[in-house]
């Protein structure tokens, strides 16, 4: 059999029509090259082989198969809509910038169509409790949704330094009926999260399931999440054929462990004409030291139970990373994008934090859409890109861009006003603390601090 | 460097000091110690005293920057080493300064990144003319390990994989195929830390071991008091004791560490009617 990158390279791939050998689609893990396998302890094998076993029988049943489409179209909102940033486009060399919304969805984000598919799956395992990570709070709060839908009890896990960033998603998991457990170990961020949560899931791994937020750790999870997310670039690629007829030449997405990005370049990964880019966050900027670009460092080691390209120092303890979007903000990076990097099919750069918010502000101001700043990295990527494209092409507006807009940035409105300069000293929005008005339905003491009244 | 051809079985440091105690009529003590915890120097005192007050097989912990094997005992306490400058490369001092120093067999046991990042024969070599006896691997499963059977078979060292409740009998018997020296049976599904009582699962996690075939077979986690001692060696070939023995370091130092291996090794006395309840960590 002649390995599928080889085949790739040589334009084995190219034609229309793919023997399944010579396809980069549906790798199934538990490799991906020399990527990927299970680095974990014992203990949590007989379980990881139980959620295989599941998976790789639900993939193929139409019931369960059935389940997800409707969840997906009645619950979420899918399909995610491919919209057309005409005034963006003029920032991106005059290419034509194409935005899939997944924005859009229930929860704010993709991270919500790998959370019902796991969701399902726990059930089908006879689970009754979920556990997961989360950075930003995307993750877990998504976990806290799909749990309340389907009755099941979640705990996620925060690093205390991200519950203290992202105070307005802990509030949101606990209405959702969801408990978060601040996380003290390490950096206190999202790599320890994870970590906490493997020891809550060997130690509970008879009832709970746990719901890794993102294509990174040990087989299944790699090619099981990807799964899920995979409805993103095939309707992608069905709006973009309906909407110009033809393939796009670029894609763009962010890359943090790379669930959103892997979920929209694979129905294209077997097409040569589309160029294919994935954007880690650059941070202060590579030589800096201070980013989240695990594959642009270019080192290879085992964290979470893959082997993968990651962060760490010489003696192999993993590196803190640095970025302003906290969903980035991992030190490694899921092995199938490890691997799409080494045989070239995909070409990985870093963005920097001003690049992103450059990019967060020019996409809000001439296309009224927020985006998240974990989106905001693709814009950026996309700015460079089509200006690299369009110099090389007869008319600019031939070359056609789809970005992965993989969140909305309503939960990122504190960093970017911060960013900005937005607010004053006390941290407050100027202009926001003039008013003289006693609080609604404050009790008429005469002799009480006004400002105590909203507590009561 | 000559590389051995003697058959590796017969070399294995950590069955040898296994079977030096069963020899004596007791069953093994295994005491685990972080390097660099709390600097090296006093580590490195630390597994002495600890040797010399009973312990046959001495394991000495790389501290790491995600260790999701281990509860909050231990975490702190690499969190510790590695604030205080610990580097990987230390490790070998110490098993050559605890090897030069006492009889016990001396395994490393580690997280996998370091070992790969130094490079799996590199690591293995310096491990070797250390004299150490070996790798414990918590989160290295013979499924993953190609390179470790091939530098371990070079370099003559144990590989101590570990076998849990969860494991399947198949699981079980490819593990002790792939094991030299001991299996690690652990006691219970959970991270590292002392526990009031040891798990009745450890039994069959050692029963499965032995029918697969395993000469020898050590429980580890939760283990904390003499009784467990007691109770383990009425049916495994060795016990393993970290938690406890780190809370000791932590809280008394040295002296104490060491007056708390001579404890635990008083668990392999006959049984008898003195109350060892007080003894607890």
């Amino acid at each position: 059999m002649v390995d599928p990158a080889t085949a790739f390279l040589q334009g084995g791939a190219a034609a229309p029509e793919f023997s399944p050998e010579h396809s980069l689609r549906h790798a199934p893990g538990p490799y991906f090259g020399s990527y990927g396998g299970r680095w974990m302890p014992e203990s949590l094998i007989a379980a990881l082989d139980e959620l295989e076993d599941t998976f790789e029988k639900a993939r193929v049943d139409p019931e369960f198969l059935a389940e997800i489409a409707e969840l997906n179209k009645n619950y979420s909102g899918r399909p995610s809509l491919l919209t057309e940033a005409k005034n963006f486009s003029k920032h991106a060399g005059g290419a034509r910038v194409f935005l899939k919304r997944e924005d859009l969805n229930h929860t704010g984000s993709h991270k919500i169509n790998n959370v019902l598919g796991q969701a399902l799956l726990a059930k089908r395992m006879g689970k009754t409790r979920i556990i997961a990570e989360t950075g930003a709070g995307q993750h877990g709060v998504a976990s806290a949704t799909a749990a309340a839908l389907l009755g099941l009890e979640c705990v996620v896990y925060m690093g205390a330094e991200d519950c203290r960033r992202q105070a307005l998603n802990v509030a949101r998991m606990q209405l959702l009926g969801a408990t978060v457990v601040p996380v003290t170990n390490g950096s206190q961020t999202l790599k320890d999260a994870i970590n906490d949560a493997l020891r809550d899931w060997v130690a509970n791994v008879e009832s709970t399931h746990y719901v890794l937020g993102t294509v990174s750790g040990s087989h299944p999870f790699p090619a099981m999440v990807r799964f899920f997310h995979e409805v993103i670039g095939e309707e992608a690629r069905g709006q973009i054929l309906e909407q110009i007829g033809r393939l796009p030449d670029a894609l763009c997405a962010c890359i943090g462990g790379g669930s959103n990005a892997i979920g929209l370049f694979h129905a294209f990964l077997d097409d040569p004409s589309v160029k294919i880019f994935g954007f880690e966050a650059g941070g202060d900027g590579v030589e800096t030291g201070r980013h989240a670009a695990a594959i642009t460092l270019g080192r290879t080691g085992v964290l979470h139970g893959a082997r993968s390209y990651l962060m760490q120092d010489d003696d192999g303890q993993t590196v803190e990373s640095h970025s302003i979007s906290a969903g980035l903000d991992y030190p490694s990076v899921g092995p199938e994008h490890s691997y799409l990097a080494d045989i070239g099919r995909v070409g990985y750069e870093p963005i920097t934090d001003s690049e992103a918010m450059e990019a967060f502000r020019l996409l809000s101001q001439t296309e009224g859409i927020i985006p998240a700043i974990e989106s905001s990295h693709a814009l950026a990527g996309a700015i460079k890109v089509g200006q690299r494209l369009t110099a090389d092409a007869a008319k600019a507006e031939d070359v056609v861009i789809i970005v992965n807009l993989s969140g909305r940035g309503d939960k990122d409105v504190e960093t970017a006003a911060a960013w900005f300069g937005m607010l004053d000293d006390d941290g407050h929005v100027k202009g926001t603390t003039l008013s003289t008005r006693t609080a609604k339905g404050a009790a008429p003491a005469a002799d009480e601090n006004t400002e105590d009244a909203t507590h009561e | 460097m000559s590389e051995s051809t003697a058959p590796i079985q017969s070399a294995s440091k950590s069955a040898a000091a296994i079977d030096r105690a069963k020899a004596a009529g007791r069953k093994a003590l295994i005491a685990y110690l972080p390097a660099g915890y709390p600097d090296k120097q006093t580590s490195i005192d630390a597994a002495i005293a600890v040797a010399r007050n009973g312990a046959d097989i001495i394991e000495i912990g790389i501290p790491y920057s995600d260790p999701v094997m281990d509860g909050s005992v231990i975490q702190a306490a690499t969190t510790e080493a590695l604030a205080n400058g610990f580097r990987v490369a230390d490790v070998f001092d110490i098993v050559a300064a605890v090897t030069a120093e006492t009889d016990a067999a001396v395994l490393v046991m580690t997280y996998w990144n370091p070992v790969d990042r130094m490079g799996v024969d590199e690591f293995s070599r310096r491990l070797a003319e250390a004299g150490g006896a070996g790798l414990i691997t918590p989160d290295l499963i013979p499924d993953e390990a190609a390179e470790w059977f091939a530098a371990s078979d070079k370099y003559g060292l144990d590989r101590v994989f570990l076998v849990a409740p969860s494991s399947t009998p198949e699981r079980v018997a490819m593990t002790v195929e792939a094991t030299r020296g001991f299996v690690y049976a652990v006691s219970i599904m959970g991270v590292t830390g002392a526990r009031t009582s040891v798990s009745s699962a450890a039994e069959a996690v050692v029963a499965a071991a032995h029918n697969a075939g395993a000469e020898r077979a050590c429980v580890g986690l939760g283990v904390s008091r003499p009784e467990h001692v007691r109770e383990i060696a009425a049916y495994a070939d060795g016990v393993i004791v970290g938690t406890a023995l780190v809370a000791a370091l932590r809280d008394g130092g040295v002296a104490a560490v060491g007056a708390l291996a001579k404890e635990l090794s008083t668990g392999f006395d006959v049984p008898s009617t003195s109350n060892t309840e007080a003894l607890t960590q």
